[in-house]
């Protein structure tokens, strides 16, 4: 089988996550687009190592499952608390940082 | 050079004639009114304190040989930088002895009558910690053994005349009379300041005696540019030409201050410095004739300026300053003028405060006013006053055998031994003397009655005439006293040097015709001020000198037109580009910037995915630009 095609399928993955991060509002859809993006990443990265026969791209990818494991975490307690005061999950209405 | 020993015994007491006022000034300016009641008599017991030290002092110079009186009292360190070292140290010798017998006494009797002067007033308290502060200061210039230590001196009696003579707040005229005596002072103190970095620049030091002993080694053009910047400073203290303006200005203070400016303290403080700094002098012979020519002009103008002053206290102010005049051309004679200047100036404290005490008293007595052409016919309501005034009157113009005729005579001959230009210049100063006094005293005390209606003249108390007497006796006496078997001659020689002057006309003749001078003088103030009745109001029609001699020969209008309005123009250009170029240019930065950074805040819109819109954007630039570059 062709390797490219999972390189293929790894940018049509991430395009959908990108696409889903700009364009939902729900922060979970949101995260779960991030988590997509992260997931295609890997799967590049798998895909690249495989292409040239070293592990390098294989050990980015362990990395990269640890650094998505530590963001869901993070990522999830701060929608919690948000959830928790404004009673809305829309990223959105979230905006206190303008001026 | 005289040799200086270390002070003991009596001669270590020479702190206490400088502390002994400064206390006096700290207790009286610090304590508010607490020392209301009693404020005044402290003044007045500090400065006998200090006189009575005075005479100790003087008591134990005397009783040793004249070779070993110069005495020297070191304080302490003051700055101690590798090779420049400054003590605080005060030297004892014939000179400032003199000095502070004249500075203790006079101040003294002048701090009496400001007892009675001052009654009243609501700052008396306040008025005599100036006094004693201005005393202190003086103090401390004629006792310095250095010139940086003579330069607080300097300062601090700057400082105090400028308190002195704005004294009267609520009067519009006393500020800026103030401050006109405190700016042109500043002038002469550049020169002063001037001189003290060329001395630390030659020689290393800035005391007295190691300036003098390494004089003799430095280059000509050094020593005269030494000479002529003491001689700058000389005249801003002493209200010599051309920065005499201020002197005038400074009868805004209260009479007794301007006694004390005018005999003991302030003014003399230029000729003291000329004196002391002799052994400068004597090497830089074009420094001195600068001096001569100084103390020429100063003599002349004071001398017209006061012939056509109305004003009691100007004209005696102008009278003051041509008798400076006199002691600035004795000093600038060299060795055959110091001991003369000294004692003119010594007879002058006594005869020019007596003088201005007893105008003080015609004040006292005419409701403050200071008119001429409305006193007249006094000397039958003031007896002592006129009495004193009168002795004061004869003894500065040097009828014989008053204090005037000994040392003003004596300054006289010298400059025609010198140069019979500058005598002559000197006798025709002796005349116009005679002149204006006469006239003052003509139209004060003699004469019809010209009072306005609301006077009631009377004689003074004696707090007032005491000093008054006291000071009398000593312008008759002091000459004599002091000129009798060249006693002041022999006291001053181990400090200036005394040489005889030897001139081609014999000293009888020079004094006859001084005194043929000052015959003509009183004669043509007989003539215009007694036979003739003195006009109420000042006329109109007069010619160009008077005129001039009324505006004070135009000193005012020179500085006004020459420094004061282009420094004006100056100033305000230079604000205008404070405004508008260096403000301009950060408030026009700041402003540029906040505009800016109000449009860049757009960018922020608080929306998660506009940001990672951004970043996705971002992402995808750095990616097309590496597959451009990469290629």
């Amino acid at each position: 089988m062709n390797p490219m095609n999972y390189i293929y399928l790894s940018a049509a993955l991430f395009s959908i996550g990108a696409f889903g991060v700009l364009f939902r509002r729900n922060a979970i859809v949101v995260f779960m687009c991030v988590e997509l993006m992260l997931n295609a990443a890997n799967l590049a990265f798998v895909t690249f190592a495989r292409i040239n026969g070293t592990l390098d791209g294989q050990v980015v990818a362990f990395f990269v499952m640890v650094v998505a494991a530590a963001e869901v975490v993070i990522g999830l307690a701060i929608i919690m608390s948000i959830f928790a005061t404004r009673r809305s999950a829309s990223i959105d209405e979230a905006n206190l940082l303008r001026s | 050079m005289e040799t200086i020993t270390a002070a003991s015994g009596t001669t270590s007491l020479t702190w206490l004639l400088i502390a002994l006022p400064l206390a006096g000034a700290l207790i009286l300016l610090g304590t508010g009114r607490v020392t209301n009641k009693w404020g005044h008599l402290l003044g007045v017991a500090t400065i006998a304190g200090s006189f009575g030290v005075a005479v100790a002092l003087w008591l134990n110079l005397l009783s040793k040989p004249s070779e070993d009186r110069a005495v020297r009292q070191f304080l302490f360190t003051w700055l101690d930088l590798g090779r420049f070292k400054v003590d605080v140290a005060l030297q004892l010798d014939q000179l400032s002895m003199a000095f502070v017998l004249l500075i203790t006494g006079v101040g003294l009797l002048i701090h009496i009558y400001a007892v009675g002067y001052m009654k009243g007033d609501d700052g008396r308290r306040r008025f005599f910690g100036y006094l004693n502060l201005f005393v202190a200061a003086m103090l401390l210039l004629v006792l310095a053994d250095s010139y940086a230590l003579l330069y607080i001196g300097w300062e601090g009696v700057g400082l105090a005349s400028y308190l002195l003579i704005g004294y009267y707040q609520t009067r519009d005229t006393a500020g800026p009379a103030a401050k006109k005596a405190f700016v042109v002072n500043r002038v002469g103190d550049i020169g002063m300041s001037v001189a003290i970095m060329l001395m630390f620049a030659a020689f290393g030091t800035v005391t007295f005696q190691g300036v003098f002993e390494a004089a003799p080694g430095a280059s000509s053009a050094m020593v005269t540019g030494i000479g002529l910047m003491l001689l700058l400073a000389a005249c801003g203290k002493s209200a010599q030409f051309p920065l005499q303006s201020w002197l005038l200005d400074a009868m805004e203070g209260p009479t007794p201050v301007s006694a004390l400016i005018h005999a003991a303290t302030m003014v003399t403080a230029g000729v003291y410095l000329i004196a002391r700094s002799n052994p400068i002098f004597d090497l830089a012979p074009t420094a001195q004739m600068a001096v001569i020519i100084v103390g020429l002009i100063t003599l002349l103008a004071g001398g017209i300026i006061a012939s056509a002053k109305d004003d009691i206290k100007k004209a005696l102010a102008g009278s003051t300053m041509s008798a400076i005049g006199y002691m600035m051309l004795a000093v600038g004679l060299g060795p055959t003028g110091y001991v003369f200047a000294i004692a003119f100036l010594l007879a002058h404290g006594f005869f020019k405060a007596g003088l201005f005490l007893g105008a003080g008293s015609v004040m006292h007595g005419m409701n403050d006013q200071v008119n001429m052409r409305r006193f007249g016919g006094l000397r039958s309501v003031m007896a002592i006053t006129t009495a004193t005034f009168g002795l004061g009157y004869l003894a500065i113009i040097g009828i014989p055998p008053l204090a005037g005729y000994f040392t003003k005579d004596l300054i006289i001959e010298s400059a025609m031994a010198r140069n019979p230009i500058i005598g002559g210049l000197a006798v025709i100063g002796a005349g116009l003397t005679a002149f204006y006094m006469s006239r003052i005293f003509f139209m004060t005390f003699i004469g019809k009655k010209r009072w306005t209606e609301d006077v009631h003249p009377h004689e003074s108390p004696w707090s007032m005439t005491v000093p008054m007497l006291v000071l009398a006796i000593g312008s008759v006496a002091s000459g004599y006293l002091l000129m009798r078997d060249n006693t002041l001659e022999k006291w001053l020689e181990p400090v200036t040097g005394f040489v005889e002057p030897e001139g081609s006309l014999a000293p009888a003749v020079v004094t006859g015709i001084s005194l043929a001078a000052v015959a003509v003088g009183i004669v043509a103030a007989i003539l215009l001020y007694l036979r003739r009745d003195v006009p109420q109001v000042a006329p109109e029609k007069v010619s160009f000198l008077v005129l001039a001699a009324r505006k004070d020969l135009f000193g005012d209008a020179f500085n006004e037109a020459v420094f004061m309005r282009p420094g004006q123009w100056l100033t305000r250009s230079l604000v205008w580009v404070d405004n508008k170029v260096i403000d301009g240019a950060v408030n026009g930065v700041a402003a540029s910037l906040g505009g800016l950074s109000a449009r860049a805040r757009r960018i922020q819109t608080g929306y998660t995915r506009s940001y990672s819109l951004v970043m996705l954007s971002g992402a995808l630039l750095v990616l097309v630009l590496l597959a451009i570059v990469g290629r």
